[in-house]
């Protein structure tokens, strides 16, 4: 099942055009990653799928987004999009709050005030992001008190408790440990049971391990799309094989 | 950019290419001391393996470290898939030349029962056929890659004739029997080689396409 349709996408920073004529499918509960040099548009484009975009000044975006078979830039509410389309950036950014209120506020911000929910909720996210057992007897306890590891799945969790359909993961782990990130990447082959997963890396073994579909961009252009298997093994563009096996990039 | 990886892809290159050349050198030894009931000549072939065998672990060596610290995908982790597996065949080859050779000394002081020009013909076809499929990894050359397939018809041609040609010099005259069993077992070997090349060549066509016959693929 399909679950992001994109069509024909260019994107401009004022003159600078970041996106050109980009199509894609991306699968639903599968996971995609888009791989590229610094400043080749990835970043761009997954902050599109949510229109993080919008907060900057100066962007357009012209050509066909459809989630879900609705044009995300047609007559739609963002805050239900990005409800439906959580993310997941670089830096853990848990909120200077206890790890309780981190998770329950995206809940209470969408109304939910029944404390017996949100507890459900908190714990739910917390054990789907793979964090439950290590904070159960601290949720009280400051989320910075955490490490980089355990905020950045926290972060994953406060994605989770607002139930969306995607996760958008803007190099999670390029800020963790061996370990962390391990455990980020298990918790990923879980996560796409329930939710469509888009990432963006710049680590090309973690692209192996984890995506089921690999999108390689260069200078605002998507080269070349595939299984992940046929673009680490055999793939059909030469750009394409220069930047995974490292000739250039 | 990848200059030193790039350089240890030239250095396992020169590898085949020098445990090819020993390997050659051992079938040439091994055919031509048949021929001329050389028993120096033959015991030349014995060194070659070892040689070889050196070879094929120093290959095999580069090809783990290059797994482990390159980390390779794509174009450069089927080139180092193809090597790992041919450096098997290669050596599968050398130890059958070693074979040839010592049938060989065991037949020095014979009158042949027959001329052996075609073994040494299956000899240099599959000589022929391992110069090739190397040729064929070094320069990337697909067509080359699939002309070793092709030339595998000749070699087993070349096997049935001379196991006809044994059979009918067996019923002549049952007293040829022991040394028409060891002209066929030569001439198995030399088959079996032809084989190993095609399997050589087969790894390079996949290095190449990233198909193999086996339905093997990425």
């Amino acid at each position: 099942m399909i679950k992001y349709k994109l069509e024909s996408v260019d994107l401009w920073y004022r003159d600078f055009q970041a996106l050109k004529n980009v199509s894609i499918d991306i699968k639903a509960n599968q996971i995609t990653a888009y791989i590229g040099p610094s400043g080749c548009g990835k970043s761009t484009l997954i902050k599109s799928l949510n229109r993080m975009n919008d907060l900057i000044e100066g962007c357009k975006i012209t050509g066909k987004l459809l989630l879900d078979g609705e044009d995300i830039y047609g007559n739609i509410d963002v805050n239900l999009l990005r409800k439906k389309v959580g993310m997941v950036f670089q830096k853990p950014n848990p909120f200077p709050m206890s790890i309780y209120d981190n998770i329950a506020f995206g809940p209470r911000t969408h109304g939910i005030k029944s404390r017996y929910k949100l507890d459900d909720i908190v714990e739910k996210a917390l054990k789907d992001a793979a964090i439950w057992e290590e904070t159960k007897d601290r949720l009280k306890k400051s989320a910075l008190s955490l490490s980089g590891g355990q905020q950045q799945r926290l972060c994953i969790a406060r994605a989770l408790a607002v139930e969306p359909d995607v996760l958008l993961m803007d190099e999670p782990t390029s800020a963790l440990d061996p370990i962390s990130t391990a455990k980020i990447e298990d918790l990923m082959s879980e996560l796409k049971k329930k939710y469509t997963v888009v990432i963006v890396t710049h680590n090309m073994q973690q692209a192996t391990r984890i995506s089921d579909y690999t999108a390689f961009f260069l200078l605002g252009e998507m080269i070349e799309f595939g299984d992940t298997k046929t673009i680490f093994s055999m793939p059909k563009n030469k750009k394409t094989e220069d930047y995974i096996t490292g000739r250039f990039g | 950019m990848r200059n030193n990886f790039d350089g240890q892809l030239k250095e396992l290159n020169n590898n085949l290419i020098e445990m090819g050349a020993l390997i050659e050198h051992a079938i040439s030894a091994a055919a031509g001391a048949l021929l001329s009931q050389n028993i120096e000549l033959a015991a030349t072939v014995k060194a070659d393996e070892r040689e070889s065998d050196k070879k094929e672990k120093q290959i095999e060596a580069l090809c783990y470290d290059l797994l482990l610290r390159q980390q390779p995908v794509a174009r450069d982790l089927r080139i180092i898939s193809a090597a790992l597996k041919m450096v098997t065949d290669m050596e599968r080859i050398a130890d059958q030349a070693v074979d040839i050779a010592e049938i060989t000394t065991h037949l020095v002081g014979q009158k042949f029962i027959k001329q052996p020009e075609d073994i040494a013909e299956m000899a240099e076809a599959a000589k022929k056929m391992l110069k090739e499929s190397i040729d064929s990894f070094v320069n990337r050359d697909l067509e080359l890659a699939k002309s070793v397939l092709e030339h595998d018809d000749t070699v087993d041609k070349l096997f049935t004739t001379i196991r006809g040609d044994l059979i009918a010099l067996i019923l002549e005259n049952p007293e040829n029997g022991e040394q028409a069993l060891d002209l066929l077992m030569i001439a198995k070997y030399l088959e079996r080689i032809g084989d190993h090349a095609s399997n050589i060549a087969e790894w390079v066509i996949f290095m190449i396409t990233g198909e193999h016959n086996t339905k093997l693929h990425f």
